[in-house]
């Protein structure tokens, strides 16, 4: 086959039918904007998702306390366990799939107060790593609570963002001083401000945190309330479960199988199962796109086909005077392709300024904060043109062997 | 003389359906390098259906076709369209030109699919155009010629790739006879440059012009004769 043929065939062939050719290529490139924008808003709608469901932290594990349910070593059932201030180094220094670990007193109702302002406030105990596991990411000018606090006890108060608002307003809080049950507290900072989906003690927009050591001082817990851990890899959230109750069975007597001894609330795990749900969405919004493109794609099967017996005659005409069939073949393939693609590319670039149009449109809405906005990423772009390629070959092939299948004298009888 | 058709037996038969019809009966006939011929008969006696086979645009369902001494029957769907392209210019009665396209455009159909390069394609068209008369009407489309100008431009089309041979299938049927009168002298000159030229034709007055007639009736030659002598005596 002679390639330089064939496009100069195809080429003189097109300029004659750039209407339905543009016809064609628009149905095209609708499908192609719907298929796009379908699966980009699936794709947003899960960024924005993932980055409301690390509110609370990414990849932890949080562990209460709980109550025996077997017999062990010659003591009974419905013993109550307790978490100590000295588990989180014990657990670390024991399972060093671990990379963060922290343990968390709670104390609800406690008087807070800044001048003349008195409010009843849930209290907590923290530690440093808090800012990695559970994102209490300081905003600028303030910092969260460090080392020195925990090992000097120190009076300090990092507080979340709607709790600065009640207290402090517009004001600066950076500083000021706030009595805590009386007690005299420094403000050193504000937490960044965040979407959050979940969470086990309340929203973050309210903490009011002071180091764990200073609150065991002060309010004289004698335990934790819970602790709150981070492996270095997710993978080994299940190998990190079975540790801890071994290391804890160990320690305060109970057997390490003993599932209500100590109770886990493994956010991997509950991450895995919304994955998985996002996943069918995106999947479901995938169908319905790849629906549109295939009506798209029918159409222009259709219209290779009308347009193939409409041009019958004109088919044989130039059969008669010496094409090949593979040359009538490679012309209306290459047609269904040059549609399938060029309807592709405009679709997909109208697509693109469309939804980098829609990222730059500074609306401020809490369903944008929650939906997302769509994305593309190269993983649509690569979906799309995978089934764009199929699609122009099978509505091109049929065609386009269905003109090859002319039969000179029968398509120029002449009665 | 040269041989460059030779026809034994050539039968054709059509299923449409149910039905089976036998257009061509066994068809015998040999031409010669350089005749010309014409072959007459009623409506429906086979002349299309024989004048396809022998362009190649069809195949006998029996029988022997030799084309240059090359048994046609058993060539290959692109061997057929290589001697479509080159060896066999054909002129149809409904001129079969593309509608979308212009009269150079037309012409120049066989010369891309013989792969002939464009500055050559060019001065071919424009000299192609010209031997027939159309020298001024290279950028007219069909609609906006006469019959006989279209059929014109279809001559030059057949006469493209330079072929031995011309096949013309009642190429004044849609013509007035001053057109008509036109397009066969214009088969009488390729017939002086040495075409063999075969034309189906319903016009006595075109069959004086050849030097050979064929009558055709229910799918079988019922006479072949040579009327050159006619001419000469
Ligand atoms: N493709 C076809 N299918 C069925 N019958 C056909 C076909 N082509 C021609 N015929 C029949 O064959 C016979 C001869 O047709 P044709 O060769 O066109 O005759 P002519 O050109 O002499 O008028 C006619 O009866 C015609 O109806
Ligand atoms: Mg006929």
């Amino acid at each position: 086959m002679h390639i330089g043929t064939v496009l100069n065939v195809f080429m003189r062939d097109f300029r004659k039918q750039k209407k339905r050719i543009t016809l064609t290529l628009v149905a095209l490139a609708w499908g192609t904007v719907s298929i796009m924008l379908l699966l980009g808003f699936g794709e947003g709608l899960h960024q924005q998702l993932s980055i409301n469901r690390q509110g609370m932290g990414g990849e932890i594990g949080i562990l209460w306390p709980g109550r025996t349910t077997k017999v062990f070593k010659g003591m009974g059932k419905g013993r109550r366990t307790h978490l100590y201030m000295s588990d989180p180094a014990y657990l670390k220094s024991r399972i060093p799939l671990i990379k963060n670990i922290g343990g968390e007193f709670h104390r609800w109702g406690a008087k807070v107060q800044y001048k003349d302002k008195i409010m009843s406030e849930h209290i907590t105990g923290i530690t440093p790593n808090f800012e990695e596991m559970r994102n209490h990411i300081p905003q600028m000018g303030g910092r969260m609570i460090n080392a020195a606090d925990i090992a000097q006890k120190r009076r300090v108060f990092f507080l979340g963002f709607e709790l600065k608002e009640r207290l402090f307003g517009d004001q600066d809080p950076i500083g000021e001083m706030v009595s805590i049950n009386e007690m005299p507290f420094t403000v050193i900072g504000v937490m960044a401000e965040k979407m959050q989906m979940n969470s086990y003690s309340g929203d973050d927009a309210n903490l009011g945190a002071i180091p764990n050591t200073t609150f065991e001082v002060i309010f004289g817990d004698p335990y934790l309330d819970n602790i709150v851990y981070q492996p270095h890899d997710p993978n080994d959230m299940k190998e990190i479960e079975k540790q801890i109750f071994e290391a804890m069975g160990a320690k305060y007597k109970f057997d390490p199988t003993d599932d209500n001894a100590l109770g886990i609330w493994d956010t991997v795990a509950g991450m895995r199962e919304f994955n998985n749900i996002l996943l069918g969405i995106k999947v479901f919004l995938g169908i319905i796109g790849a629906l549109t493109l295939l009506i798209s794609g029918v159409g222009v099967a259709n219209i290779m086909y009308v347009s193939i017996k409409e041009r019958t005659r004109e088919i044989g005409i130039k059969m008669a005077v010496g094409a090949r069939r593979s040359y009538v073949l490679a012309q209306f393939l290459l047609e269904a392709m040059f549609i399938t693609f060029g309807g592709g590319f405009f679709g997909m670039s109208v697509s693109y300024i469309l939804i980098e149009g829609f990222k730059r449109v500074p609306i401020e809405s809490d369903v944008l904060d929650f939906m997302g906005r769509p994305t593309i990423s190269l993983e649509i772009g690569l979906v799309v043109i995978s089934i764009l390629g199929i699609m122009g070959l099978l509505a091109g092939f049929f065609p386009a062997l269905k003109a090859a299948s002319v039969k000179p004298a029968e398509s120029l009888r002449y009665e | 003389m040269q041989e460059i058709i030779r026809l034994k037996q050539v039968k054709k038969a059509y299923q449409t359906g149910e039905m089976h019809f036998e257009a061509l009966k066994g068809i015998n006939l040999v031409v010669n390098k350089g005749d010309y011929l014409a072959v007459v008969g009623p409506s429906g006696s086979g002349k299309s259906t024989l004048m396809n086979i022998l362009g190649c645009l069809d195949l006998a369902t029996s029988g022997e076709y030799r084309l240059d001494g090359e048994l046609v029957n058993t060539l290959s769907s692109n061997q057929l369209a290589d001697i479509r392209n080159k060896r066999i210019g054909f002129v149809f009665q409904a001129f079969n030109l593309l509608p979308y396209a212009t009269a150079a455009e037309n012409v120049e159909v066989p010369l891309l699919f013989a792969h002939v390069n464009s500055k050559e394609r060019r001065k071919r068209v424009t000299e192609l155009l010209a031997r027939v008369g159309l020298a001024d009407k290279m950028n007219n489309k069909p609609t906006e010629m006469s019959g006989g100008e279209m059929q014109r431009v279809a001559i030059a089309r057949s006469l493209a790739n330079e072929p031995e041979i011309i096949l013309a299938d009642e190429p004044t049927g849609n013509l007035d006879s001053k057109s008509g009168a036109a397009i066969v002298s214009m088969f009488d000159e390729l017939h002086k440059a040495g075409k063999t030229i075969l034309i189906i034709t319903h016009d006595m007055s075109i069959a004086e012009h050849t030097e050979r007639l064929v009558t055709m009736k229910d799918g079988l030659i019922e006479s072949n004769g040579d009327l050159s002598g006619r001419r000469v005596g």
